[in-house]
């Protein structure tokens, strides 16, 4: 199979892993997308400096682009094949649904994440500051042998 | 030093991620065996990948900007990190947005009875 091929059915079988194999849903939750959106930005730019430096090289066979790494244009996107995107999306919404997988089924649930820190919150972020009390669901002490 | 350059791009994703874990709170790398269990089917089925991939010649490496560590099958030491510091990134970029926007990502109810 090609890259192109490849990528494809790695895209496909995430949905189904997500979905129906973990069952953990998180293609219907905002929480994801915006997830994604701020590491697909992230990634055309440190996949930008992999690929355009040709650190890592492509057989024009096996994409729909040229071997040629161009910034935009010719199947490719930052340098990087437009297939990269594919396996991106593959590897990181795997990694968020085995993530939620476990916690799921009980393990590390706790300690929760955030809220963040203070200092954040009331300056850069510009949310409203949260109590400065124990999380919901746990202090993240609750883990401590 | 061009040898680093791979790796180089890896602390950069390292670094750019890490201050979430003290600045927001995500508490990932506290919870590492949850973290490693994540990980561990990732690194099987994308090293599968990357192995086919480096034996049908769909990509190749620098030998000048990689480290030049490789495993069975032409697999660089590079890539390997990379299947690992990638989705460490990932799921602390969800704890993040879950830390700072409160949203739920489905983890936070008891598990449906044992089927």
């Amino acid at each position: 199979m090609t890259y192109t091929q490849l990528g494809v059915l790695a895209v496909a079988g995430t949905v189904v892993l997500d979905l129906w194999i973990l069952r953990t849903r998180l293609l219907r939750r905002r929480a994801f997308w915006l997830s994604y959106a701020i590491v697909v930005f992230f990634q055309l730019v440190t996949n930008g400096l992999l690929t355009g430096l040709r650190i890592v090289r492509y057989d024009a066979a096996a994409i729909l682009g040229d071997a040629q790494p161009v910034f935009i244009g010719a199947g490719r996107i930052a340098y990087a094949p437009l297939e990269d995107l594919l396996f991106g999306f593959a590897l990181v919404t795997q990694a968020m649904a085995w993530w939620v997988f476990w916690g799921r089924h009980g393990v590390q649930r706790t300690p929760v994440a955030g809220p963040p820190r203070r200092w954040v919150t009331g300056g850069v972020l510009g949310t409203p500051p949260r109590d400065d009390g124990p999380a919901p669901g746990g202090s993240g002490d609750d883990q401590a042998p | 030093m061009a040898h680093l350059s791979y790796l180089g791009v890896l602390l950069f994703i390292v670094v750019g991620t890490g201050w979430l874990e003290v600045v927001l709170r995500t508490r990932v790398y506290r919870r590492w065996k949850r973290l490693l269990l994540s990980v561990a089917p990732l690194v099987a089925l994308f090293v599968a990948w990357d192995l086919y991939a480096i034996a049908r010649g769909h990509w190749t490496f620098d030998a000048d900007r990689t480290t030049g560590v490789l495993f069975p099958g032409d697999l660089p030491l590079d890539e390997v990190a990379f299947f690992v510091v990638v989705p460490i990134a990932a799921i602390l970029t969800l704890e993040a947005v879950r830390s700072v926007k409160g949203w739920t990502v489905g983890d936070e109810v008891e598990p449906e009875a044992p089927r």
